[in-house]
């Protein structure tokens, strides 16, 4: 943004033109932006001097021990050296701008970078157990803490997260689209409160909602801890997100589409079925799955609400569940090196699970609402043939005619214009 | 609009709003009461959770008045419990948590909205969105097993020279001995609000990305064609425009970061007495103090962490309007006219 060069091609463009003899001097685009060879140089060279800083420095100015002292060190050393070098070419504007320009980078490289450790690192310890097939089809009722990997598994565990997300998803799912569909469709004072109330609760402490359900269903009604009872607390935990999410997803669908809908007499409950909903389902899907990311990965409600056991257990409605992230915190809770590696396993399967989900969340939710993939492009197209025949069945063939120009194709940018 | 009547009526009729008269079907009806009704479930799902609460705690707050938020032991069986240590680390923590993870969001949602490449920058939003939705007995684990030996050099140099400052003043290891045990710097506040703040970090990030990328088009290109250098712009444009989305994701980070539970309760070395070292080893907070006593809780103890729930819940509830209003009142998220 910064950077003024001069350039010769415009002034001498003009006067190499009349003589036409001449092949024109090509007209280039002045360059705004982007690195300049002085710009890389300087920051080449403040790396550089500034390594060289660090290792003089390091160890004398504290005993600061350990690589994160040495980057820390060095890190320092370069952003002063990068505006000393700047400074010598630039005014104070500018250095300001490239010194800023470094952090920021800085920032959201080490944001990233620890988000690439996190994942990283959960992955390598879990390859010892990962590979053992027998993790993934065995519970620990008949693994002690002192039998090797390949005794012993988490598939109760991986069945339990799956049915306590499939309660969440089957009392969130309605719920909590039918309450954003009501914060967007009937506007008042009530909604607002309820939409405050939801914004708030976004952030409820998850073991608050465990809390809850433990206070409500355990020790309130006399049941026992079971994986019903984790559902419900997942439940309570999810529902404000997918009701938050999904509200601010319905607010994109165009005004213009429910006008229409409106304008040709349709109901409201219509327009929201056959318009509003389909409009913004694949923002909708992104809702619930991002929110199923969240749930799958809580503990403690699971903590609080469904007990623990070793023994595989698939009906919900009696005795203990163990999810994956609560068989997680129990395995390393132990000082066994193989029950530690079985954490990471597990942490490893719960990983992949959420990125699996992101994934899906990507590819379905990558597109704004209305516009739609090919597949569903030609099916609509298909369905507009189809009117216009019917039309042109039942009326006369003049006003066939004028169907078929005045029926726009629904959502006339599909297919290309997200690319 | 009217066409002027020429022929001299005494009094023009004044315009009144057609009054719009809607016709509603039986369906409609039905849908709207339905819609209601989940409304009101909703509602009633999201009061459940403050009024059982209350219920339960009513008996552990009735037998221990006032001195249940200035008693720092935890005692429930003697009666004697209170959550003054349990509050002051959740607090730390937090405080911790969202020192780290602010300039570290704020740079990072700055970064995407208007320094990255842009072909990059779809990326980079699904990057931090997957971020926040890593399960955090993960960030635990990482903290437990990979931070925390990284981290005690850090916390080491920082007591060694700001231990003058009584925050970071640690216990049983002299100034500049280099010799002093490790042991002392783990599992203290200073870890436990470092993996919170990795944790909080993404959530932050994305409020403050949207505000940003909702700066005016207009103010932006004014601020580069009055010459201004791109932090220039993002000094006097981007950062105005979204100081309420920066406040409210600031709060809003805080909230998650009261609230963590199993990252705090693996790092941490509970402990019962108000602990302002932050990094010194034992630290405590609600969450991990209901984690921890759920399990062997009597009756009356169950009352008591369901008290500690409830302060929680309403430190949250707190943090998490003051953030929405917030948001609210400000500019940002404000459609501009350029």
């Amino acid at each position: 943004m910064t950077v003024v060069e001069t350039e010769p091609a415009r002034t001498s463009a003009p006067v190499t033109e009349p003589a036409g003899a001449v092949p024109p001097v090509a007209d280039e685009p002045r360059r705004i932006g982007g690195p300049t060879r002085s710009g890389v140089l300087a920051l080449c060279g403040a790396a550089a001097s500034a390594l060289c800083v660090a290792v003089l420095l390091f160890g004398q100015i504290a005993p600061f021990s350990g690589a994160l002292g040495f980057t820390v060190t060095w890190y320092a050393a370069f952003l002063v050296l990068y505006a000393v070098l700047t400074g010598l070419e630039e005014d104070g504007q500018a250095v300001r701008d490239r010194v800023m320009t470094a952090v920021l980078w800085t920032a959201a490289g080490l944001l990233f970078t620890a988000l690439a450790l996190v994942v990283g690192f959960t992955a390598w310890r879990g390859r010892e157990a990962l590979p053992h097939g027998n993790f993934f089809t065995q519970d620990m009722q008949a693994a002690g803490p002192l039998d090797p990997l390949s005794n012993g598994g988490i598939a109760h565990a991986m069945l339990g997260t799956l049915i306590m997300i499939a309660i969440a998803l089957a009392i969130t799912v309605p719920l909590g689209l039918a309450c954003a569909v009501y914060l967007n469709q009937i506007p008042g004072r009530f909604s607002r409160f309820v939409r405050t109330i939801v914004e708030a609760m976004t952030a409820l402490p998850s073991i608050v909602a465990g809390l809850m359900v433990y206070a409500v269903w355990i020790l309130g009604l006399g049941m026992q801890k079971s994986g019903l009872a984790a559902g419900f607390a997942i439940s309570v935990m999810m529902l404000p997100i997918v009701i938050r999410a999904s509200d601010v997803v319905l607010r994109l669908v165009p005004g213009t589409l429910t006008e229409a809908a409106e304008a040709l007499g349709a109901p409201r409950w219509r327009t929201v079925w056959h318009v509003v909903l389909p409009t913004a389902r694949s923002g909708l899907a992104t809702a619930v799955i991002l929110g199923t990311a969240r749930g799958i990965g809580e503990t403690s409600p699971v903590l609080l609400t469904a007990g623990f056991t070793a023994a595989l257990n698939a009906d919900p409605t009696s005795g203990p569940m163990v999810s994956l992230p609560l068989a997680v915190f129990n395995f390393v809770k132990s000082p066994e090196p193989t029950m530690i590696a079985r954490g990471f396993g597990s942490a490893a399967v719960l990983m992949a699970i959420v990125l699996i989900l992101f994934a899906v969340a990507r590819v379905i939710g990558g597109r704004g609402p209305g516009h739609q993939t090919k597949r569903q492009a030609r099916r609509t197209a298909r369905a507009s043939r189809r009117d216009i025949e019917r039309y042109g069945d039942s009326n006369s063939p003049r006003g066939a005619e004028n169907c078929a120009t005045s029926h726009p194709q629904p959502a006339p940018d599909n297919g290309d214009s997200d690319r | 609009m009217s066409v002027p009547e020429v022929s001299g009526e005494p009094e023009p009729d004044r315009p009144v709003p057609r009054h719009l008269h809607t016709a509603r079907g039986v369906g409609d009806r039905i849908f709207r009461y339905q819609l209601t009704a989940t409304g009101v479930v909703v509602l009633g799902i999201m009061a459940a959770v403050g009024l059982f609460l209350l219920l339960r705690a009513g008996q552990a707050l009735r037998a221990r008045g006032l001195g249940f938020l200035t008693t720092a032991q935890w005692q429930p069986d003697v009666h004697n419990f209170g959550i003054a240590a349990v509050l002051t680390g959740t607090l730390l923590i937090a405080v911790v948590a969202v020192t780290i993870s602010v300039p570290l969001a704020v740079g990072t949602a700055l970064f995407i909205s208007d320094v990255a490449p842009r072909g990059l920058r779809r990326t980079l939003v699904t990057l931090v969105d997957l971020m926040a939705a890593v399960p955090s007995v993960v960030y635990g684990l990482w903290g437990l097993f990979f931070l925390q030996q990284h981290v005690i050099g850090l916390s080491r140099w920082l007591s060694t020279w700001f231990g003058w400052i009584p925050l970071f003043a640690v216990d049983g290891t002299q100034p500049g001995e280099p010799l002093a045990s490790d042991s002392v710097y783990t599992a203290s506040a200073f870890v436990a609000g470092l993996v919170v703040a990795l944790m909080v970090a993404p959530i932050q990030c994305s409020v403050m990305r949207e505000v940003f990328a909702q700066a005016p088009a207009g103010e932006r290109e004014g601020a580069y064609a009055l010459g201004a250098t791109r932090w220039g712009m993002i000094r006097a444009v981007v950062l105005p425009y979204g100081k309420g989305g920066v406040i409210g994701g600031t709060m809003l980070g805080l909230g998650r970061a009261l609230g963590e539970t199993i990252a705090v309760y693996l790092i941490i070395s509970p402990v019962f007495v108000i602990q302002p070292h932050i990094l010194q080893t034992g630290s405590n907070s609600v969450s991990s103090l209901i984690a921890l006593h759920y399990g062997d809780a009597s009756e009356f103890g169950m009352s008591a962490l369901m008290a500690a729930g409830l302060a929680l819940f309403l430190l949250t509830l707190a943090v998490n309007f003051t953030a929405s209003s917030i948001v609210a009142r400000s500019r940002s998220g404000a459609q501009s006219e350029a």
